[in-house]
Order: structure tokens, then sequence, then C-alpha cells
């Protein structure tokens, strides 16, 4: 069994999530051979055959291009699997490459199963199991659901090409928003999530910060809302947190906002609603209306 | 200019769900649909477009599925489409994104739409590939993860949201299509007039069989809660109970409380 790994480069850097991949094919008994658009100076730490596109002429950010280095590697290598990350860069080409070759493509596969693959569902509250119909099959993984594994040596490179433009034009990156509040050095996090219901219930979360000394953070639909500024924002797209304690109030727990708070020392979760994905990671979770429980919270606390 | 809306029906995410008879997706009994999160944000900002552009482009809001969705075709209309497509499928749930995309493509093609807007993502399958197969069938530049977009002469240019909050901007001619992310705008809420207008506006139906004719590329074969490994502790009952042992819990495992 074969598997193609596509690897990512951002910025002119290897990005070290990419070692996952092999992870997951280590998981399948896969060989595995690499593709990369990037730079020589940027080679991961692997033996095998590494494809390697410059990103100089094909861009970081042209997916269309991409797609052609990937099917042509598909052709020399004749693979069982094409593997993404289930990030920004493999979501946006997976299905392109998927499309391309006329085959499956499964989104964000957690684990592999004895007659399949396990996917999320249902913003992670479910689990699914598919299969897919022909081969190659093109897939991309859920970040951090398989190991990162560095299998060292040295990669014996081989130039791949394609022909023509891409249908994108990459105008440049924008670094993040500033961060406002520094989450990082907080002992205490309280984090309100869309469970709070509006606006004006902020403050009742900011109380209970205060009253165990902390600070406060978000989930994403607070921030998108205007309820507080981005920089309160935790997750994979605002800032990554590790206090003593984190208070999520009215978070469902989406992967995206636990990859920013799960290496939190002690976590309580808040929510109505008993299976929120929340209640994994939780070293408490207390079944309850938000509005009700804080404030009454808060004000045991002053006593 | 002609706009293309797709958008999907989807459960509310706080509901409790349960494998349906196939046991491999769940049941809609005693289920309400909303309009996928995503797909909102593709709705404003395609109205959004039509108001700067004084109202001039045709916005067409499709949606595939069974009846229910009509439901939210209206709420797209009373946001401020013009018209709607239903393309009536009552087993759309079992279709694999490859087959919805291929049926979508088939209404598409010789429309000429100059812009689709499509959800990054729904949030019950979160397969992320309806879009952009769309594109790739259509042979249209697709953008996906929008929070930022511009229109400009046969041009549109994208803001498109990376890991860690970096952004990575591009721009692509028409037509083209673009998958929203969270963020991208604030959806309205359709008023009430709104609402009174779009029970005039045309929703066409067309059966799924006329448009679709692929073989499913993926077969679902199970529909389950994810194994529990939390091991934490579930606080159930009343509030001053739940904060009082909560209190105590604290005390004894952070340090933090005195
Ligand atoms: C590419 C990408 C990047 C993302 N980046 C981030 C990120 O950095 N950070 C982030 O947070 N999200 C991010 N998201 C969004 C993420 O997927 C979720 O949509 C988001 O985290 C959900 O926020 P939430 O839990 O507050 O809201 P919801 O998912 O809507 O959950 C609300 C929760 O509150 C509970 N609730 C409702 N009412 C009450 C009540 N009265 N009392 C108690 N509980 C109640 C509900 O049971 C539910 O569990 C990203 C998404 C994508 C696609």
């Amino acid at each position: 069994m074969k598997a193609l790994l596509i690897a990512e480069c951002r910025d002119g850097k290897f990005l070290d999530y990419s070692y996952e991949l092999f992870g997951f094919a280590a998981q399948l008994g896969a060989d595995t051979t690499m593709l990369l658009v990037g730079k020589e100076g940027e080679l991961p730490e692997c033996g095998g055959t590494v494809y390697l596109a410059d990103a100089g002429r094909y861009g970081e950010q042209n997916p269309d291009l991409h797609k052609r280095l990937v099917l042509a590697a598909v052709e020399r290598e004749r693979p069982d699997y094409v593997v993404l990350m289930h990030s920004s860069y493999g979501w946006d080409l997976a299905p392109r490459v998927a499309a391309g070759l006329k085959v499956a493509q499964l989104s964000e596969v957690v684990s592999v199963a004895d007659d399949g693959f396990e996917l999320p569902c249902c913003s992670q509250k479910m689990r699914r199991k598919a299969k897919p119909v022909g081969s190659p099959v093109v897939l991309t993984l859920q970040l951090g659901a398989f190991p990162a594994v560095k299998p060292g040596g040295v990669p014996a490179l081989q130039r791949i090409d394609a022909e023509g433009e891409g249908k994108l034009e990459f105008l440049g990156y924008e670094p993040p928003p500033p961060k406002g509040v520094d989450l990082g050095r907080a002992e205490v996090i309280v984090s309100a999530g869309r469970g709070i219901g509006k606006k004006e219930n902020i403050e009742a979360i900011a109380a209970l910060a205060r009253a165990l000394g902390g600070e406060v953070g978000a989930s994403r639909p607070v921030v998108d809302s205007g309820w507080i500024e981005a920089g309160h924002q935790v997750g994979t797209t605002g800032q990554t947190v590790s206090p003593k304690l984190y208070v999520a109030c009215g978070i469902s727990g989406a992967i995206q906002h636990l990859a920013g708070m799960k290496k939190s020392g002690f976590i309580v979760a808040v929510n109505k609603d008993k299976e929120a994905p929340i209640g994994e990671v939780a070293d408490v979770l207390v079944v309850a209306d938000v509005m009700q429980f804080v404030p009454a919270l808060t004000a045991k606390l002053a006593k | 200019m002609k706009i293309l809306v797709c958008i999907k029906q989807v459960p509310d995410m706080e509901s409790r769900f349960r494998p349906d008879a196939s046991g491999v997706w769940y049941s809609e009994i005693d289920m309400a649909f909303r309009v996928n999160e995503y797909d909102e944000f593709a709705i404003e900002e395609a109205v959004r477009l039509k108001e700067k552009l004084g109202g001039e482009p045709e916005l067409t809001v499709l949606s595939l599925g069974p009846d229910r969705v009509v439901e939210g075709i209206k709420k797209a209309l009373a946001m401020g489409c013009d018209r709607g497509i239903h393309v009536q499928d009552s087993s759309s749930h079992l279709k694999d994104p490859w087959q919805v995309a291929s049926a979508i493509a088939a209404c598409a093609r010789g429309e000429n739409y100059d812009l689709i807007f499509t959800g990054l993502q729904s949030q019950d399958r979160g397969s992320a590939q309806v879009g952009v197969m769309l594109a790739e069938l259509l042979d249209y530049p697709c953008a996906t993860t929008a929070i930022g977009f511009e229109c400009g002469q046969g041009t549109v240019t994208v803001k498109r949201e990376l890991e860690g909050g970096l952004r990575a901007v591009v721009r692509l001619k028409t037509p083209a299509l673009v998958t929203c992310q969270l963020g991208l705008n604030q959806p309205r809420y359709p008023t009430l007039p709104n609402i009174m207008k779009a029970k005039k506006k045309e929703i066409r139906a067309v059966p799924v069989s006329e448009m679709l004719h692929e073989e499913p590329r993926t077969v679902m074969a199970g529909f389950y809660s994810p194994p529990k490994k939390g091991s934490g502790i579930v606080l159930e009952g009343d509030v001053p109970d739940q904060v009082d042992k909560l209190i105590g819990i604290l005390k004894d495992k952070t340090g933090l409380l005195r």
C-alpha cells in the first residue's frame, strides 16, 4: 500500500504538523512519498522520495497549480491514498485533487476503522464511518488526531513541474490582528461562548473572571458578533492558552476552540447540554444554564 | 451580473442526535432545522454586493434537499435574494459531496453566473467539499475560507483566513466561486416587510433526478456517538448545590481558592 503525503510550507517555512501525515501512514502500514511546494533549504526530515516544486515558481497560495503538481505526482507514484491535513491549505486543495482524479474524498479523518474511516460530524458531537469507492482515495486528517512522526533521514529529492498559470493571483499575507490582552500569561481564564446569549451578559462572565482573579476569554462567535474585541478570542485563529484554570461558559467545544485551550491545567465547563463535546476535555462539566450558574458562583466566591 | 448562493439546511447543533433507521445518519424526528451558519454569511455577502451595486445583480438562491429546505430558501429571499431554486431530493442526506456538487453544477451550467457564494462547510457533514468541487466542475476559479470580500472590474479580491489568524489575500477573475467563513460579515435578520415581500418571489422546483447522473464515490457506513474518554466529573441538579460542589472541587484540585 502506498500513500502520497502532501506537506505544507507557509511563508517559506516547512510546517511541522505535516509530520502527522507520517503518523497516519504508519497506522495504515503504507509506504510513503511526499510532495512539497516549498524550498530546498526547508525540507522534512525523512528518507524516501520527496517531490519538490519550487514555491518561488508555484506560489504558496496557488491551489490550481498545486492541484496539477499533485496530479503529476499521482501519475508517477500511483498511490492508494493521497493524504493532506484538514488545514486551510488541505481543505482548499483536496477537493480540487479529488475532482481532478474523479475519486472519493473523505474530510477530517480522525481514525482508521476496520472497513473505512471515522469522521466527525454534527459539530463534533457525533462520528460517522465512511467507505471510499474506487482508488486512489483523497483524505484530509484532523489536526492532532494522529501522532506526529519524524522518520528522520535525508530525502531523495525529485523535481516536479506543472505547466501554465493558476487561476488565483496571490497578493500577499496579512498578519493576525493585534492581541490586545495577553491571555497567554493569565492563571485563570473565564471564557464566554455563544451560550451566554447576548452582549449584555459578558459582564457576568467578566465579574466571575474578576472574582477568580483572571482574564476574560471568548469563543469565535462571541467575537464575530461584536460582543467582545478580537483580542480575547481563544482557538486556532485566536490565542493558544494554558492557564491553571479555564472556565468555558456556554461553549460547545468545537475542535478549533479546543485547539486553543485544551492544555489548560484544570477545565470547568458550564453548559446546558450534557452531550456538548466540551465535556470530553472538561475536568468538571456543570450541566446548567450559564446565566443562572455563573452569577450564583460569583456571588458565593465574593462571600 | 448574475449571482448564485448555495445553501443547506442543518439541524440545530444543540439537538440530541440519534441514528435513523438506516443507521448511517441522524434521525430527523423532533429536529428543528435552520440555514447552515456558514451559508448565512454567503447569503449576506451576496445581498450586500447587490445593495452596493445599486440592486442591479440578479440574485438566485439554491438549496438541494427535501421539502423542508424551502423554509431556508424563503429565509434567503427575505434577506434579499430575488428568486429561489429548490432541487428536490428527499434522500439528499445519502448523497456524497461529489453528487451534490454535480447536481448543482447541472443547474448552474448555461446560466452564466458571474459569482457563486457557498458556505465553507456544513455544520452537520463538515466535509468542506461541495463549493470547491462545484467550482472545479464549472471550471471557475475558487477561493475558500473568505473573511473579506471585495468586488472589482471583472475581478474579486478575497481575504482567506489561515491558521493562527494569518490571512492570505488572493485575486480571482470572474466568474468565480467563494466559500464563506464565519466572521465575513454580520448576517441580517429578515424584517417583517421583507418576509412579506419574499412570499411573492418565485421558487422553482426541479427534481434531482433531472440534474444528477453521478454515482456516489463514498458510502456511508455508520453513525454513532464518539467513544467517551472524558473522565471528568459531571455536576447536575440545582444551582446552589452545583456551586458548592464546584467550589469544593476547585479548592481541592487547583490551589487557586483558599
Ligand atoms: C477555520 C476555522 C477556524 C476557527 N477558529 C476558531 C477559534 O479560533 N476559536 C473559536 O472559538 N472558534 C473557532 N472556530 C469556530 C468553531 O468551529 C465554533 O463555531 C465555535 O467555537 C463555536 O463557539 P461556541 O461554542 O461559543 O458556540 P456554539 O457552538 O454555538 O455553542 C454554544 C454552546 O452553548 C450552550 N448553551 C446555549 N445556551 C446555553 C445556556 N443558556 N446555558 C448554558 N449553555 C448554553 C450550547 O449547549 C452549546 O454547547 C473556527 C472555525 C473554523 C471553520
